[in-house]
């Protein structure tokens, strides 16, 4: 009894979350402020941790709050606050393609919700589930060259990072 | 409806409106933003697909979507400061006379 009650508590939540995250989703296109978009952005991000969690796949979960609401988001805030610039962007929100880019992004969605509607029956269900063990021995037996070229990635994004800074400095001097 | 193909539709939603919003918004934060949305949309589809089939190569890609979206702002940010630092503005019409 109880067992089945908390099954059908966890598919409740996870369609309460769902439902959270496409607001905040939605309600980034509308809010004025950047500071209110990220704020939108962070919440939908935790639903989506939430929803990570649910499914069972705990450590996605976790570095999904780690890396991108800790990481990724506190540095968008921190730069929202470093250029709070009240410019033709804070008056008009919206770029004269508004309605040429809704029309595309529906028809978008309406595709790929087409695919979803023919492809559902060669959706396999599995109820394997696989752990961090699991995901661990592949990630580091499997796909070690994917994990080293994130890392040669990552070297060259510093590298960018600092190129650019220093690019725009020597441009001032001279 | 399953849960799978709720939260399959939830991914595409979340990539069809952030694709929207870099495509309807003026603000070059907001259109970063929303980019990073459309990662989450790929990243939870992933996930879902992962668990459906049982198998991890799923879940290493997003590990590596992590990363991507961590590099991404690494260089977009500055960038951004850059742009700002010469024209005084976050509006994207502002700087038409970067396309090529």
């Amino acid at each position: 009894m109880i067992n089945s009650l908390l099954a059908h508590l966890d598919t409740a939540l996870i369609y309460a979350f769902a439902l959270s995250a496409f607001v905040g989703a939605a309600l980034m296109l509308v809010l004025r402020h950047p500071m209110q978009v990220a704020m939108a952005l962070i919440s939908t991000m935790v639903f989506l941790g939430g929803i990570y969690g649910l499914l069972g796949v705990h450590f996605i979960a976790a570095f999904q709050v780690l890396i991108y609401v800790s990481a990724v988001m506190v540095f968008m805030v921190y730069v929202i606050m470093l250029l709070d610039v009240r410019d033709v962007s804070f008056t008009h929100r919206f770029s004269r393609w508004l309605f040429p880019g809704i029309a595309f992004g529906t028809l978008l969605f309406a595709a790929l919700g087409y695919g979803l509607v023919l492809g559902v029956d060669r959706l396999a269900t599995t109820s394997a589930s696989f752990g961090l063990a699991q995901f661990s021995a592949a990630f580091l037996s499997e796909y070690w060259l994917q994990f080293e070229l994130t890392s040669v990635l990552l070297v060259a994004a510093v590298v960018a990072a600092l190129a650019v800074i220093k690019g725009s400095r020597r441009r001032d001097r001279g | 409806m399953d849960r799978m193909q709720i939260l399959l539709l939830l991914a595409m939603a979340l990539f069809a409106l952030g694709l929207i919003g870099v495509i309807v918004r003026r603000n070059l934060l907001v259109m970063l933003m929303c980019m990073e949305l459309m990662l989450n949309g790929v990243n939870l589809s992933l996930v879902t697909f992962a668990q459906q089939t049982g198998t991890s190569a799923g879940a290493v890609l997003v590990f590596l979507i992590f990363v991507v979206a961590a590099a991404e702002i690494a260089i977009a940010i500055p960038i951004v400061l850059v742009l700002v630092h010469q024209r005084r503005t976050l509006d994207a019409d502002a700087y038409v006379d970067l396309n090529g």
